[in-house]
C-alpha cells in the first residue's frame, strides 16, 4: 500500500513544490502585506512599515472609489459573461451545423482575435470606436442613428469595453463549446424530430442539458476571468471617463503602482478574492441544483 | 551596386562605433524624458556630445501616463537612471524616497546656472526642508483664453483684471448668449481651475508644515465659493471634459467665452480653431480676488538621482539644457515654455502676443503644496468637488469633507513627521 502511494508524491510532487514556491508563498506573503500599512515611506525605509490589523479592509469599505469600482465590475461581469457565452454557444452551433468546406476557415477566423496581442487589437477598436471617423458610427449613421462618443461618454464607456471584450474572447469558449457539441449523439436530435419538437425545442431540451457540464465549466472559467477585468480599460480609457471604466484591478493597480500603497493594494486583491470564491460557489450551487454538475 | 566585404566590414565596424559599440569608452549617461519632450531632447542631445566627447547620453523615452509608475518602480528595483525629467508634482515623493540627489552646491558652483533667472514658482516647487532638488526645464501655468469679440461686444474691451470685473463680464456675455449657452468651461473632471483660484488666497492649502489639510480656512472659503457660485448662477455648465464632444469647436461656436487652461491650448487653438475664428481669441493672466491673481505653477524639472555614479557627467547634461539658446531651442521644438526670464527677451517668445500673458503669469506662479501625498489630495478635491457641483454636498459640507479626506491621507506623513523629531 506503501508503495504507490510514494510513487504518486514523486510524480507530484515537482508540480506541487512549484505551485507551491511560486503560487502559495507569494499568496500568504500577500496576505501578510495586507495586513501592514506598506507604502511610500515603507519603500524609503523598510522600517517605517507596521502592523495594522484589518484596517486597511476596514479603509477600504469605506473608500468611495472602491464601490464604484465593484459596480463597475458587476456590470461588466453581469452584462458581458451571459453576451459572451450565448455568442460563444451560436458561433458554435453555426460551425457545428453546417459540413461546408469552409468550416475551419469560419473556425480559425473566430478564434483568432483569442490569440492576438491585446494591445494591438485595441488601438484598431479605438479607431473603430472613434466618434467621427469611427467604422461603427459609420454603420449607426447609416441606419440613422446619432454618432456615439464610445470611449468618451461615461454612459457608453462600459458598454464599448464589454463589446471590445466579448469580440475577444469569445472564439475560446466557442472552441470549447463545439467540442461539447460534437459530443451530442445525432439519434438523440432524430428521436426528438420524430416526437414532433421544433429547433427551439430541441435546442432547450436536447442541446442544453448535453452541453450542461460544459457551459458550468465555461460560464465559471469566463466569470474568474471577467472579474479580473484590467487590461481594456488600461490601453482603452485609462479608467475615464468620471471613473467610469475603473475596474477593481485598475484600482488596486492605480494603488499599488500609481500611489505605491502596497498594503492596500493588497487588501484590494484579497477582496476581490473572496468576492469571486462567493460568486463561483453561487454558481456551482445553482448549477448542482438543476443537476448541471 | 556591388559591395566587397571588406567594405561591408568596414561600414559595419563605422556603425558600431557610432552606436557605442564595444570600442566605445566613452562614459554612458541615462536620461529618461517623457513623452513629446523625450522626442524632442534626443534632438538636442549631438550638440551636448560633441561639447562633451567623453560622455554618451542614452536617451530614453516614456510615455507620460507611465512615467510616474516607471520611476517609483525603478527605485524599488534600485534601476534608477542618472539623470531624469521629473513632473513638478513628483519632486516631494522623490524626496521622501531618497531617489534624488539636492543641487544646492552644484548650483552654487555654476556661473552658467543663476537661480535667480528663473521664475519664483517653479523653483520654489522644487524647495523641499530648505534644499532645492530639482531645477525646473521648463514652466507651465494655467490662464484665460477668451474670446475676444464676445467679450468686445458685451462692453468689455479688456480682459478682466480682478473676480469682480470677470463675473461682471460672465454675467453680460451670458445674458447676449443663446439660451444654452455659457459664460466659461470649467471642466469637472479638472481640478486645476478650482487650485488656481485657490492658490490665490493668503492661506496655504494645508496647515501645520503640510499636516493637516486647511481647506476650512477664510481663503478656500472664498475661492470654493466663487467657483461654486459659478456653476449655480449658471454661468458655467454642469459638465466634463468628455462630455463636451469637442471643446474648440463649442468654443468657435460662443457656447463660452472663457476656458482656463495651459501653454499646450496656444498650439492647439491656432490649429483647430477655423480660421475665420482665429482673430477673435486671445489669452490673459488669471484674474484674481483683487488684481490680477496667481495660479499654479507647474511644468517639469531635470533630477540628478541619489543612486547614479556620474553625477558630474549629469549635471554637465543639466547645464547645457539650461543654457539660453538651448532653452530657445528646447521651445522652439516642443512649444514648452521656458522657465528662465533670459529666454524670454528672445522675439519668437517677446513678440508672441498669445505667449505675453504667460509671461506675466508664470511671474505670479504658486506651486502647490510640496508633499508626497499632494496629487491623491488633488484627485480628492476633483471627486468631491464634483459632488459639490452637482449640489450633493452644501459648500460648507464640502469643505470639511475636503478637510477630513485631507487628513486621513495624510495621517501616515503626520506619524512619519512625529517619529523624525522624536528622533
Amino acid at each position: 500500500m506503501r508503495r504507490p502511494r510514494l510513487a504518486g508524491w514523486i510524480f507530484a510532487g515537482p508540480a506541487l513544490i512549484m505551485l507551491g514556491l511560486f503560487f502559495f508563498v507569494p499568496v500568504l506573503l500577500a496576505f501578510g502585506l495586507s495586513l501592514t500599512n506598506f507604502d511610500l515611506y515603507s519603500l524609503a525605509d523598510y522600517g517605517n512599515t507596521e502592523f495594522v490589523g484589518f484596517a486597511n479592509y476596514a479603509e477600504l469599505v469605506r473608500t468611495p472609489l472602491f464601490w464604484k469600482a465593484l459596480g463597475n465590475t458587476l456590470y461588466f461581469v453581469i452584462v458581458g459573461v451571459p453576451l459572451s457565452i450565448a455568442l460563444s454557444l451560436g458561433a458554435a452551433m453555426l460551425l457545428n451545423g453546417t459540413a461546408g468546406r469552409l468550416n475551419g476557415l469560419f473556425r480559425t477566423a473566430m478564434f483568432a482575435p483569442v490569440v492576438t496581442t491585446l494591445v494591438a487589437v485595441a488601438v484598431i477598436w479605438r479607431y473603430l470606436l472613434h466618434t467621427r471617423y469611427g467604422f461603427i458610427n459609420y454603420v449607426l449613421d447609416s441606419l440613422g442613428v446619432a454618432p456615439v462618443d464610445w470611449l468618451g461618454d461615461p454612459n457608453w464607456s462600459m458598454p464599448a469595453i464589454i463589446l471590445f471584450a466579448v469580440w475577444k474572447n469569445f472564439g475560446y469558449n466557442m472552441v470549447i463549446l463545439l467540442a461539447g457539441l460534437q459530443t451530442i449523439p445525432n439519434d438523440l436530435y432524430e428521436a426528438a424530430r420524430i416526437d414532433g419538437a421544433n429547433g427551439w425545442q430541441r435546442f432547450r431540451h436536447v442541446t442544453v442539458p448535453a452541453l450542461g457540464p460544459m457551459l458550468l465549466l465555461v460560464s465559471i472559467l469566463t466569470m474568474a476571468g471577467y472579474f479580473q477585468l484590467f487590461a481594456e480599460p488600461y490601453v482603452m480609457t485609462q479608467g475615464g471617463p468620471v471613473e467610469s471604466t475603473v475596474s477593481v484591478l485598475y484600482f488596486m493597480y492605480d494603488q499599488g503602482f500609481k500611489w505605491w500603497n502596497l498594503g492596500f493594494a493588497s487588501a484590494v486583491a484579497f477582496a476581490l478574492f473572496l468576492i469571486m470564491i462567493v460568486f463561483t460557489t453561487l454558481q456551482y450551487r445553482f448549477a448542482s441544483k438543476r443537476g448541471m454538475a | 551596386m556591388i559591395v566587397t566585404r571588406r567594405a561591408l566590414l568596414a561600414g559595419t565596424a563605422a556603425m558600431l562605433a557610432g552606436c557605442g559599440g564595444p570600442g566605445d569608452r566613452r562614459e554612458i549617461l541615462r536620461f529618461w524624458a517623457m513623452g513629446r519632450e523625450g522626442e524632442v531632447v534626443a534632438r538636442l542631445i549631438p550638440e551636448f556630445e560633441r561639447l562633451h566627447p567623453g560622455i554618451r547620453v542614452e536617451v530614453q523615452q516614456i510615455p507620460w501616463i507611465s512615467a510616474h509608475e516607471k520611476l517609483l518602480t525603478a527605485f524599488a528595483g534600485d534601476a534608477t537612471p542618472d539623470i531624469a525629467q521629473v513632473g513638478s508634482s513628483w519632486v516631494s515623493e522623490l524626496v521622501a524616497l531618497g531617489a534624488v540627489a539636492p543641487l544646492d552646491e552644484r548650483l552654487r558652483g555654476s556661473r552658467a546656472i543663476p537661480t535667480s533667472d528663473y521664475f519664483e514658482g517653479p523653483i520654489r516647487a522644487n524647495l523641499i526642508d530648505g534644499r532645492i532638488w530639482a531645477l525646473p526645464w521648463y514652466a507651465d501655468t494655467r490662464l484665460l483664453f477668451y474670446r475676444s469679440d464676445l467679450l468686445r461686444e458685451a462692453g468689455f474691451p479688456a480682459p478682466p483684471a480682478d473676480w469682480a470685473a470677470w463675473l461682471r463680464a460672465m454675467r453680460a456675455i451670458k445674458a447676449r448668449g443663446a439660451p444654452g449657452d455659457h459664460a466659461i468651461l470649467l471642466p469637472l473632471n479638472e481640478y486645476e481651475p478650482l487650485l488656481a483660484l485657490a492658490l490665490q488666497q493668503d492661506e496655504p492649502l494645508l496647515r501645520d508644515g503640510g499636516r493637516y489639510g486647511n481647506f476650512r480656512s477664510a481663503g478656500f472659503t472664498r475661492a470654493s465659493n466663487f467657483y461654486l457660485g459659478l456653476f449655480g448662477e449658471g454661468l458655467a455648465p454642469r459638465v466634463t471634459n468628455t462630455q463636451i464632444s469637442n471643446v474648440y469647436d463649442e468654443f468657435a461656436r460662443g457656447r463660452f467665452a472663457f476656458y482656463i487652461s495651459g501653454p499646450w491650448n496656444i498650439g492647439e487653438f491656432k490649429r483647430r480653431l477655423p480660421p475665420e475664428r482665429q482673430g477673435d481669441w486671445m489669452t490673459a493672466p488669471l484674474p484674481g480676488p483683487d488684481g490680477p491673481g496667481a495660479s499654479i505653477a507647474g511644468g517639469a524639472s531635470l533630477a540628478i538621482f541619489a543612486r547614479s555614479e556620474r553625477k558630474q557627467a549629469a549635471w554637465q547634461l543639466v547645464e547645457y539644457l539650461s543654457r539660453p539658446d538651448v532653452q530657445l531651442r528646447f521651445f522652439e521644438l516642443s512649444g514648452d515654455l521656458p522657465a528662465r526670464r533670459s529666454v524670454w527677451r528672445a522675439p519668437a517668445l517677446a513678440r508672441d502676443p498669445y505667449a505675453a500673458a504667460f509671461r506675466a503669469q508664470l511671474e505670479r506662479a504658486v506651486p502647490p503644496p510640496a508633499v508626497p501625498e499632494w496629487e491623491r489630495i488633488g484627485q480628492q478635491l476633483r471627486i468631491v468637488g464634483e459632488r459639490a457641483v452637482a449640489g450633493q454636498l452644501s459648500p460648507a459640507a464640502f469643505r470639511a469633507t475636503m478637510d477630513a479626506d485631507t487628513d486621513r491621507i495624510l495621517a501616515r506623513r503626520r506619524a512619519m513627521l512625529d517619529r523624525r523629531a522624536a528622533r
